[in-house]
């Protein structure tokens, strides 16, 4: 179920702007990541490279080398429909499907690419995934209502439900938590916690407090300024990147000295 | 200075009291501004009685001196900028009577002229055999006025169902591949250029780009309902394109990037997540464009002909819309010598034809009500 990535020298352009450059990292299977840094620091657009979500941004394009277990992303010949169906998505702003009920919302995966599913392995694959994310004590009896009559942190949750629906290897994050108050952001916290004995968890937060207590390994990225590219600064385990972190840059963020 | 003892002031402050709360400002009486209207009433039918009365210029005099007297009015006692608040406002409540003042004559005239002539003989009958005779006798008194518009239902329903037919996939196409694919490249933007150019192509030459194109296929004056056909999908297509185009924009990123995420493809995305979401916008756009080209008279002339006896089938012979029928009506009256039952008929058939697009907008909207994004139910 979930596999590790491991990537080299990645570059990633908006047409001719180099928005990231030269990334190496690897991120460890069953384990949450956490990527921080000042906004525009590329952390979200390395993020979607991941599973080949920038390259639905007119002029988007990555260069370099993304192994999912050994396989890369960006190899001749790769689908991005099939490395996004390995690779989940949460978004920032939950984004559950309006003309979907709770229910299909969480079979879209499964529905939307018209695959056959008899109606008990459907109403299986909705308990669990539903379960994953927490929510099914929540929902159950009104499985028929439409998904964009839950609370703003439900719909967060119903969007991973989705997103663990078609059983992915990896899950993404794009600051899943930024639009919720504390308490769905605890809920989140709490599903990232339970999602990482199944899956790899890749989270981009602006929220250091959360990257301390739910990451593994923490990656921290910076600019050097307007126009000039993103890039990995420091990458290790989250202690020693709050703690004793080895870039001055790194120290100054973490301890609010700027950003 | 004592403005806080007349909150405390167990009598009631009188408006002209000078202990008065600094807060408020000089306020007209609320009977001023319907004084003022029922004022100008009298003052325009006495200045309309002047020039010589009718209730056209009764009406513009009422609502110049009404314009003119009330902002004055509350300048005076208010201040400058309620007057010109006022002044604004009565002008936008006097611009939206004017627009609805039209609608209502319209509306009232075809239900007042067209509901007399509204009998089973119209809508069960065509012309078919129905001669100056018939209709001299009926305005004699003589029996009912026969014939009806029987014919002109029948084309009306047949062409606009093959336009229909004909340009809401090609709209909606080139409406998706403007939004979802060209992405602002070079041929989007010659189309996008090219469906504003078609907006404004009067609709004659639509039914002479139709004649002539069956013309070369079919030989000179080819007349049929298909014809009638492709002239109005030419009509209808950028209506139906720029109406979708303008729908699928609304549609929010999001949605697609959660569909890209779960691993469906654009093409299954478009078709599950964006047109779903979008359908009631454009269910609505389709309605517009087809009340648009129901109400066409001149390229059916040129297109479909003229005909006074039933025919369902739009690829041979010719057929009569009711436009077409509601013109013929009304400029060769079937009996010369006494043109009221052919009048009547003309009425009752322009009643049928708002009903008709009355319908087609009911239709649009359970269409929308049943596919729209569900919001309620919290």
């Amino acid at each position: 179920m979930s596999k590790r990535i491991d990537v080299d020298h990645l570059n990633v352009y908006y047409g001719d702007f180099l928005a990231v450059e030269d990334v190496g990292m690897g991120i460890d299977a069953r384990s949450v990541t956490a990527f921080i840094g000042p906004s525009g620091c590329g952390k979200s657009t390395f993020l979607r490279t991941l599973n080949r979500m920038h390259e639905v941004i007119p002029g988007a394009r990555a260069e370099g080398q993304v192994l999912l277990d050994g396989e890369d992303l960006y190899g001749p010949g790769v689908d991005p429909v099939v490395v996004r169906s390995m690779v989940g998505m949460v978004f920032q702003r939950p984004n559950p499907f309006p003309t979907m009920s709770i229910r299909d919302n969480v079979l879209a995966g499964v529905k939307l690419n018209n695959k056959r599913i008899s109606r008990s392995d459907a109403d299986a694959l909705v308990e669990s995934s539903l379960q994953g994310a927490n929510l099914w004590n929540e929902v159950k009896d009104r499985l028929d209502k439409p998904g964009s009559s839950l609370s703003g942190g439900q719909q967060q949750r119903l969007c991973i439900a989705r997103a663990i629906a078609v059983k992915p290897d990896v899950i993404l994050m794009d600051e899943p938590a930024s639009a919720l108050d504390p308490i769905s952001t605890l809920a989140i916290e709490d599903l990232i916690n339970d999602l990482k004995q199944d899956y790899t968890v890749v989270i981009v937060t602006h929220n250091m407090q959360q990257a301390a207590r739910i990451s593994d390994r923490t990656a921290f990225f910076n600019i050097a300024g307007t126009g000039k590219p993103g890039k990995l600064i420091e990458y290790g385990p989250t202690s020693e990147i709050f703690s004793n972190p080895k870039q001055k840059q790194t120290e100054d963020y973490v301890s609010g000295r700027f950003g | 200075m004592s403005t806080t003892a007349s909150f405390h002031s167990p009598t009631p402050v009188r408006p002209s009291s000078p202990r008065r709360s600094q807060l408020t400002r000089n306020q007209r009486p609320k009977w001023l501004v319907p004084v003022i209207g029922v004022a100008a009433v009298v003052v325009g039918a006495a200045l309309s009685a002047l020039v010589g009365f009718s209730p056209a210029l009764w009406a513009v005099f009422a609502a110049v001196v009404f314009l003119v007297a009330a902002p004055i009015a509350v300048s005076v006692i208010e201040g400058g900028r309620k007057g010109a608040d006022s002044l604004v406002t009565y002008l936008v409540y006097t611009a939206f009577i004017l627009a609805v003042v039209p609608l209502i004559s319209v509306l009232w005239t075809v239900l007042a002229n067209g509901l007399p002539g509204l009998t089973s003989n119209l809508l069960f009958t065509s012309m078919n055999g129905v001669t100056g005779v018939h209709d001299n006798a009926a305005a004699e008194g003589q029996g009912p006025v026969l014939g009806g518009a029987y014919h002109a239902i029948v084309g009306t329903v047949s062409i606009t169902f093959w336009a229909t037919l004909l340009s809401v996939p090609i709209g909606l196409l080139t409406a998706i591949y403007l939004v979802e694919y060209s992405r602002g490249g070079w041929l989007g933007r010659g189309i996008t250029f090219f469906v504003d150019v078609m907006t404004g192509i009067p609709s004659i030459v639509a039914g002479l780009f139709a004649a002539a194109l069956f013309g070369l296929v079919f030989g000179p004056s080819t007349r049929f309902g298909f014809v009638a056909a492709v002239a109005l999908t030419v009509l209808m297509i950028p209506t139906v394109v720029k109406n979708t185009e303008e729908m699928l924009k609304i549609v929010p990123n999001e949605l697609r990037e959660a569909s890209y995420a779960l691993g469906v493809r654009k093409w299954r995305t478009i078709l599950k997540v964006v047109i779903p979401t979008a359908i009631s916008g454009i269910a609505s756009g389709v309605t517009l464009a087809i009340a648009r080209v129901i109400g066409e008279t001149a390229p059916l002339l040129v297109t479909a002909g003229f005909a006074t006896a039933i025919n369902w089938n739009s690829f041979s012979g010719w057929m009569t819309t009711l436009p077409t029928f509601i013109y013929y009506q009304i400029m060769t009256p079937t009996s010369p010598t006494s043109p009221d039952p052919s009048q009547q008929r003309a009425w009752a058939a322009a009643l049928i034809l708002i009903l008709i697009v009355m319908l087609l907008n009911l239709v649009a909207r359970l269409v929308a009500r049943a596919f729209a994004p569900k919001v309620t139910g919290r």
